[in-house]
């Protein structure tokens, strides 16, 4: 026995979208809240630019195709077959104006955005320092598989998957790599990212005005370790970090020529560490293995692993 | 001397074969169950129907069908690496007590990086690639009035390099090893042999390799049966929207498919030779891997959505019954498109540490070619103006794509903003874009297109109450799976983690991508059953005008399922919808001709094979076989091109004999009142169907006769 095919309702069927899209929301608001929403939380001036051009980004794109889409969907519902009300012209086609706002509209809208991006893109260049009343500081970083190793050569210690930071102090993070594939050097709530590759110096000025402890992780693949190439930035005040350097060079031994040979092995999910200083010139040493004649010396690596 | 290292090679040996649970899995999954459909197949339908008439054949239709086929079964595979993943997101918060006695979720980091792998190439070479290679294929002949592609062989030789290639993505199932773990673009210098010694960079290589070589021959055939083998009349502004798409996208397809050859050679030289291009070592520079391998990633994502731009053109206008409301605009729009194409990759890299000028260029070219996608958009509004829409299933997926593709497109301008890119890359949110543009734009765009296309391909159309169901579940799992992803990508996660710390407050949304993943898998299996559900009722869904929806293009023009010589007569073309015009003017009777056809070839199976037996021994190492592989491909090579006997007529009374045939056995037309009144057979009938038809098969011992 056929049954009667139903009538197509679509109001009934928009009401029930738009509120489960409301639904869906609710759930998602309910999910996370109470939970580090680390791009829409920063913690210092970059990440807060860069919170600033994302929303500005978001709210103009969407301000153009969200009514655009709403139209789509209310002609498609309008001129649905079943609508005895609607007009049908068969051969209507769109005239000169509607092109004229078709290519417009979107011309306009991205024209504004471009705008934006051109000057937020050369006012935020991660390679330049940021301007502020204290003396800036340098923290060089080596991508190691699969840690970070942090050298505060001001300070002359070093330290494993854990940075420490003064408040209001602009910090120039110096990234390489060393016998690891391309990491990112990614600390969400302070701003990003930077990949650190071997034989070369990638240069990320960030700065922390809120005190806390934030994560920082590994955004490129490089291997199994990923999942645990994370790091605990610590932004504390002027007195906590002097503190903290004092301790660490009181507290732990230095990281020896063997000692970071030993780093080099491949090691997963490596906890802190802390060493009260570190060979001079560790840092050189380890962009000159990738560089210049030296990287000769190199060609037979493969074999020898 | 030690003749087992002599023919194996230095890398194969006993312990490579399969013995963990996801190999023999695997092996079990996706390499004896096809043999056993195709040992199946050959049984009831007999050999040489399957290697004379299908494996063989030159026929677009039939080769189209085929990469569908493919597609569709890699598909499956390619969803059971995502449900695999999301399964290991949604048990991998570090706190919990592991499952199954595993820390970790269930799945080892480097396990679950290879399906990360596995599951992006599959998708993007395996299933999206080769489901647009299987429509166009198919339609662009009928569209264009043609009879056949210009070069048919190269067409056979391409889709059975595409075969080799996905018989090379799940080779280490059976013959061990491991696959990439390093991402679907395997990044250098992680991709180089100090990172990833094992063969599953060498599988990665060249199962792209081997199917990529593939993608440029078939996209040369294209370009040039659209140039030149056009009816008479139809000039280049009255081609249909999905043969522009198809045109745009096998331009690029030819600009960058070379590349990505070039790239993979290069990173082959690294692995097997030794050399230095992309290494940390010996002066080797991975960043300009980074720039070669994105130069052709991402116009690839192009190449795979204009042609489903195409499809939603066509099927905006058929159900709206207006044509498209500006043509030229639309072609303006995906010419746009293709051209800008080439110049935005390096958004990939922002985040590499360009300059801002360099960085700002490139940015603002991402935002100029959003505006031709834009334009598009206000192309379909316009045709929907004073339509009457039919909310058919290809309308449906339309419907779908709009709100899915505009989320991606939003998210993906916004990612084109270099400061927004440094806080965002390689964080969820960027995988959300992209799943968001390429499940909801291309895969969508497919779904629409076999849909709207079915009755062509098989003779009757597609159960719309199934599919209107199977819709409904991809929608709602795509929103429970993705919205989730861009949440996550601003709390900061980023993409390809295993595992995490329960204290982030992921999990929650782990959890629910999850359930979406189980949603869409729902789709999916609704997807299948109704294919099925349309082959029982064939008989009362036939399509006996072979134009069941009012169609406008050529297609509709002729028979549904097409002979095999697309036309008896073929069209002169006047307007841009022929048939459209054709339908209101009548047809004048025209007499019988020859039609000449091009013999069926096993050169491109050969070929194809020993193509993959060359890469099996690039990975392995095995030196006697790459060189021997190599020397029968040229030697195939020659052979086929010496041999003159290649076409063969179909006399005219042959044809006319064929077609007074097709009209008796023509199936009945439902009655107007039977075909409206009746609804399609719904999920809950086709299972009572399957059980009573179960019941038959004990009960009169059916499988006797087998």
């Amino acid at each position: 026995m056929p049954k009667k095919r139903p009538q197509h309702r679509p109001g009934s069927l928009a009401r029930a979208m738009i509120l489960g899209i409301i639904a869906l929301l609710l759930l998602y608001a309910i999910l996370i809240h109470g939970h580090n929403i680390a791009v829409l939380n920063p913690k210092g001036l970059v990440a807060r630019e860069q919170m600033g051009i994302t929303l500005f980004a978001a709210i103009l794109l969407l301000a153009v195709a969200g009514p655009t889409v709403g139209v789509l969907y209310f002609m498609a519902w309008k001129y649905r077959e079943t609508n005895p009300k609607a007009t049908h012209d068969p051969e209507l086609q769109a005239n000169k104006l509607y092109l004229v706002a078709a290519w417009g509209i979107p011309a306009v809208f991205l024209a504004v955005l471009s705008v934006a991006m051109w000057i937020t893109t050369h006012k935020y260049v991660p390679q330049q320092a940021i301007a502020a009343a204290a003396k800036p500081m340098t923290v060089e970083v080596v991508a190691l598989r699969y840690k970070w190793l942090f050298i505060y050569p001001t300070q002359g210690i070093a330290t494993i998957n854990y940075v420490q930071i003064p408040a209001d102090t602009p910090v120039t993070f110096d990234l390489t790599a060393d016998d690891a594939p391309m990491s990112g050097f990614w600390i969400p709530n302070l701003g990003g990212m930077l990949y650190a590759m071997t034989g070369m110096v990638n240069r990320l000025n960030l700065i922390g005005q809120t005190l806390g402890s934030y994560e920082g992780r590994s955004s490129e693949i490089t291997g199994p370790g990923l999942a645990d190439m994370k790091f605990t930035a610590q932004v504390s005040s002027q007195k906590d970090f002097d503190n903290w350097v004092q301790d660490t060079q009181l507290d732990n031994g230095p990281l020896t020529d063997a000692g970071y040979q030993s780093l080099l092995k491949p090691s997963e999910n490596n906890s802190a560490a802390f060493y009260s200083s570190y060979e001079r010139g560790l840092y050189a040493k380890v962009l000159m293995k990738y560089m210049g004649a030296d990287s000769m010396a190199g060609m037979n690596m493969d074999g020898m692993r | 001397m030690n003749w087992e290292h002599i023919i194996l090679g230095n890398r194969l040996n006993m312990d490579a074969l399969p013995h963990e649970w996801f190999t023999i899995g695997g092996t079990f999954g996706f390499i004896l169950l096809p043999i056993a459909a195709v040992l199946l197949l050959g049984k009831i339908k007999g050999w040489k129907w399957l290697w004379g008439e299908w494996f063989t054949s030159v026929d677009p239709k039939r080769i189209g069908i085929m990469y569908m086929i493919v597609a569709g079964f890699m598909l499956l595979r390619g969803g059971l690496d995502a449900l695999m993943l999301w399964l290991q997101q949604a048990l991998g918060s570090s706190n919990m007590p592991g499952f199954l006695g595993v820390q970790h979720g269930y799945l080892s980091a480097d396990h679950f990086q290879q399906i990360v792998t596995a599951h992006g190439n599959i998708m993007v070479f395996f299933v999206a690639m080769a489901f647009i290679f299987g429509l166009v294929n198919f339609i662009v002949p009928l569209q264009i009035g043609a009879r056949d592609l210009a070069f048919p062989f190269l067409n056979t030789l391409g889709f059975w390099l595409y075969v080799a290639g996905v018989l090379m993505v799940n080779m280490f199932f059976a013959v061990g090893g491991q696959y990439a773990a390093t991402g679907w673009l395997a990044i250098a210098p992680l991709q180089g042999k100090m990172f990833s010694p094992g063969v599953g960079v060498d599988y990665w290589i060249w199962s792209l390799q081997i199917s990529g070589v593939g993608t440029t021959i078939a996209a040369i055939n294209f370009i040039v049966t659209i140039i030149k083998m056009r009816a008479p009349g139809m000039s280049m502004w009255k081609l249909p929207l999905f043969t522009w798409g198809s045109l745009c996208s096998m331009c690029m397809a030819v600009a960058v498919f070379p590349l990505l050859t070039a790239t993979l050679f290069l990173s082959f030289f690294d692995r097997y030779l030794g050399t230095h291009f992309f290494t940390i070592a010996g002066g080797g520079d991975p960043m300009l891997y980074t720039s070669m391998i994105w130069m052709w990633g991402h116009p690839e994502v192009y190449i795979l959505v204009l042609p489903a731009f195409g499809v939603f053109g066509e099927v905006v206008s058929v159900f709206s019954r207006k044509p498209i409301a500006s043509y030229v605009t639309a072609v303006l729009g995906m010419i746009g498109v293709s051209s800008l194409a080439l110049s935005v990759w390096v958004h990939h890299f922002f985040t590499m540490g360009s300059g801002a000028d360099v960085n700002a260029f490139f940015g603002l070219m991402s935002m100029v070619i959003a505006i031709p996608t834009a334009v598009l958009m206000y192309v379909w509004i316009a045709t929907l103006y004073k339509g009457r829409i039919r909310f058919s299933v290809p309308m449906l997926w339309f419907l779908g794509f709009v709100w899915t593709f505009t989320i991606g497109g939003v998210s993906g301008v916004m990612l084109g903003i270099p400061p927004v890119d440094f806080q965002l890359h390689n964080s969820l949110f960027l995988v959300a874009h992209f799943h968001s543009n390429v499940v909801g734009g291309v895969l969508f765009g497919i779904f629409c297109g076999i849909n709207y296309w079915f009755p062509k391909f098989a003779g009757f159309r597609l159960n719309e109450r199934i599919g209107r169901n199977a819709f409904w579940f991809w929608i709602v799992g795509f929103s429970l799976s993705f919205i989730p992803m861009y949440i996550l990508g601003l709390m900061g996660a980023t993409r390809r983690l295993d595992h995490y710390d329960a204290s982030t407050g992921w999990q929650p949304l782990y959890v629910v991508m999850l359930i979406g993943g189980l949603t869409i898998a729902i789709g999916v299996a609704l997807q299948l059953a109704q294919i099925l559900a349309s082959v029982i009722e064939r008989k009362r869904l036939a399509d006996t005008t072979g134009d069941p929806w009012d169609g406008r293009t050529l297609e509709w023009s002729t028979a549904s399922p097409v002979p095999e010589y697309n036309f008896t007569h073929i069209p002169t073309v006047s307007t841009r919808d022929a048939f459209w015009e054709m339908k209101k003017k009548a047809l004048a009777k025209q007499k019988f001709e020859d039609i000449h056809a091009v013999k069926n070839t096993s050169a491109g199976v050969w070929i194809s094979a020993f193509a993959f037996l060359a890469g099996f021994g690039f990975v392995w190492e095995i030196t006697w076989l790459w060189v021997v592989s190599l020397a029968a491909i040229v030697i195939s090579i020659v052979m086929k091109a010496f041999n003159e006997d290649s076409e063969y007529v179909i006399p005219a009374a042959d044809v006319k004999k064929m077609e007074a045939e097709r009209l008796a056995h023509k199936p009945k037309a439902p009655t107007a009142a039977e075909a409206d009144s009746a609804e399609d057979m719904s999920v809950w009938e086709l299972v009572k169907w399957l059980m009573a038809y179960a019941m038959e098969v004990v009960r009169t011992k059916r499988w006797r006769k087998l």
